[in-house]
């Protein structure tokens, strides 16, 4: 079963293709679509819409054509945009129960599902005064109660973490998991960082200048790109604990990386390892406790959405040592922009 | 269509989550009334945000201001008019509302762009879009609450002088007549200037632009072709005081009234229209009614995103 179905979908502008013979299927559950900027999330989300017709090719939600029934599949999809849509004198239920009758619900219903839905993604008292005054957190609550209140099937997300500080991103993207798993609403959320998706998808589908790179299940990604960053001390015998660790460690068949970039202070004293099975982690702790040195840090690192763009889409192929996941292992992984010359 | 749940049942909660939240999440399996109560909703909800209703008390002051202004004359009039047992009211309805036309100006600078370019503005138009409605919904229900608006406006003053001529016990069929004749040009004159200022208003998302623009087209046309209007009594050129009556919707309107309704011409001179210049002007009004909302529709096909 899939709730949105692209056959080779094109979107051309004068001077841009925004989506290039586009063909995924996204099955129930929460799905993710990555890309950078002007990669084409957007305008397949209007298109899914029915709000912009395709070129070429064709698309389906929930089983209806968005070329001929797009008022009927508005009916059943929330959209949450990447920009702010709300006007600053009115309270959040006002607005939210506006949308609710525009989504056809009769008044009543509309009040009770507005009340209901603002609670579920959590405004309380603040609900009743107008939305001007509210933090970016909460205008993005809002944003989201009004593409829920009509309980669709699914809903399409438009970078819904956009502007928020890391506890409220996190917070976003609990409530979006929660959208699925206790509302059971199915969801495309969009967003440019990797990283944060794989912690909330099922599934990801990577999208580069309107073609697609990759789709596959969050579990497949994140096995294939953990990757360790270990930090050791060194003692009198092991003057380079560093250098001593990463001969065990290879000794024992592990792959591992120094980072040669040299960037950050201290960066050199760290190591990266690849974790292939769960086993890694023993025989790192194993070998570090045999040579007795200190454990000064052992974190999971994700790898760049680079990384991800360099791969071909659909293959196999284990990193292979010198591949570029060690160089700037910052998180979360930012897609690299775009220039405009890439997109021309 | 599709009546079937696409989704997959919900799952139970994975990870530890907020037990506030978690507590039911109620499916609706109620009524979905469509387009047609989406766009009649959005009527009543502008029409009321004109009038200030379900908004800020501050925005309920000048609506409510200039609905008195519109209202009070016509009170004391129709007061005097009881008192000094007079047989017949001071002024016409069609021209009573005439002189209303500052004050309707006013209005429709003050609630056109607050109904039409603050969706705009505000990016607001996306979400009407990403639901069942239509652009052309959101067009019908944003000019035909203005239109309202401004015949409440308009048509309240009109209503308050009829009561009072019955009261006073003027002629019955008189009364009447001139009644349905104010009525029918309330509707005209609210088609008409809702129209205009709903366009001028869209252009921009500027709420400032919005005024000016509302205020220079209702103001500018119509102090121009009046003054032309004089100079051309001066020199005895009748036709030429109704022709020129085409080039404002104030003018448009006079020679309307004038002709068809029953009521006094304002122009100099007080000439009215030959038959002709009537129904040309007729035609003119038609003309811009249609024009603007067809610029008003266009606008919204590439604003709506
Ligand atoms: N209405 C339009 N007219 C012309 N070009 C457009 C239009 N809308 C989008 N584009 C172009 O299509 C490409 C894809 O845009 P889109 O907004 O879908 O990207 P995106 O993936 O959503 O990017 P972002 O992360 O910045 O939101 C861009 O190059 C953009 O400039
Ligand atoms: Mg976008």
């Amino acid at each position: 079963m899939t709730v949105i179905a692209t056959e080779s979908l094109s979107k051309r502008f004068p001077r841009v293709t925004a989506l290039d013979r586009l063909t995924v299927g996204i099955t129930p559950g929460v799905t993710g679509l990555v890309g950078a900027n002007g990669a084409g999330k957007s305008t397949l989300i209007k298109i899914l819409l029915g709000l912009s017709p395709a070129s070429e090719g064709s698309a389906s939600v929930l089983g209806m054509d968005v070329s001929t029934q797009g008022s009927a599949i508005r009916e059943r999809v929330g959209y949450m945009p990447e920009h702010d849509c709300l006007p600053p004198d009115v309270s959040a239920t006002e607005f939210v129960v506006h949308m609710a009758r525009m989504s056809g619900l009769p008044p009543t219903a509309a009040r009770e599902r507005t009340a209901d839905t603002l609670r579920h993604v959590g405004l309380y008292e603040e609900r009743y005064r107008p939305m001007g005054g509210y933090s970016t957190g909460m205008k993005q609550r809002v944003k989201l109660a009004q593409a829920l209140v009509h309980d669709p099937h699914l809903v399409l997300l438009d970078e819904p973490t956009n502007g928020l500080d890391p506890v409220g991103r996190d917070d976003m993207l609990a409530l979006i998991r929660r959208v699925h798993t206790d509302f059971g609403i199915s969801v495309l959320v969009t967003s440019h960082l990797l990283g944060e998706l794989e912690r909330t998808c099922d599934h990801v589908v990577v999208i580069d200048g309107g073609k697609l790179l990759r789709s596959s299940s969050t579990a497949d990604f994140t096995q294939r790109t953990a990757a360790l960053a270990v930090e050791v001390t060194d003692t009198d015998r092991h003057p380079d604990g560093t250098a001593a660790l990463r001969t065990a460690l290879e000794g024992a068949g592990v792959t591992v990386h120094a980072d040669e970039s040299g960037a950050a202070p201290g960066a050199g004293r760290l190591l990266y390892i690849t974790v292939t099975e769960d086993s890694v982690y023993d025989a790192v702790r194993d070998a570090a406790a045999e040579l007795g040195l200190g454990l000064v840090r052992m974190e999971q690192r994700r790898h760049q959405i680079a990384e991800v763009f360099t791969q071909q889409p659909h293959e196999s192929r284990s990193p292979e040592p010198g591949d570029s996941e060690h160089q700037r292992p910052q998180e979360p992984a930012q897609v690299r922009e775009r220039s405009s010359a890439d997109v021309v | 269509m599709s009546s079937e749940p696409t989704t997959t049942a919900p799952a139970p909660a994975q990870r530890g989550q907020d037990v506030i939240h978690n507590i039911g999440y109620r499916r609706y399996e109620g009524q979905r009334l469509g387009r047609s109560y989406a766009r009649r909703s959005l009527f009543i909800q502008s029409l009321r945000g004109a009038f200030g209703l379900g908004r800020s008390a501050k925005s309920k002051v000048l609506p409510m201001i200039l609905l008195a202004a519109t209202s009070l004359p016509a009170a004391i009039v129709v007061a005097v008019s009881v008192a000094t047992n007079a047989d017949e009211l001071p002024v016409g309805y069609p021209e009573y509302v005439l002189l209303l036309q500052p004050v309707i100006g006013i209005f429709l600078a003050a609630v056109a762009p607050q109904m039409v370019s603050l969706d705009l503005r505000f990016k607001t138009t996306p979400l009407y879009f990403s639901r069942p409605i239509e652009r052309s919904d959101y067009v019908a229900a944003k000019y035909a609450a203005l239109s309202a608006a401004v015949f409440v406006v308009i048509a309240a003053p009109v209503v308050i002088m009829y009561a009072g001529a019955m009261l006073a016990k003027l002629d019955f069929g008189d009364e009447t007549k001139g009644f349905f004749q104010g009525l029918v040009f309330c509707v005209v004159f609210a088609l008409l200037h809702a129209a205009l200022a709903a366009y001028l208003a869209a252009l921009t998302p500027r709420r400032g632009f919005g005024i000016a623009a509302v205020i220079v087209v209702l103001t500018v046309p119509y102090f121009l072709m009046s003054a032309l209007q004089a100079i051309a009594d001066e020199q005895d050129s009748l036709s030429a005081v109704g022709w020129l009556a085409l080039g404002s919707p104030g003018t448009l309107m006079d020679g309307l009234q004038s002709k068809f309704l029953g009521g006094a011409s304002g122009f100099p001179g007080g000439h009215g229209l030959s038959n002709a210049q009537g129904a040309l002007s007729l035609l003119v009004i038609a003309a811009l009614i249609a024009g603007s909302y067809a610029l008003l529709s266009r606008r919204y096909r590439k604003a709506g995103l």
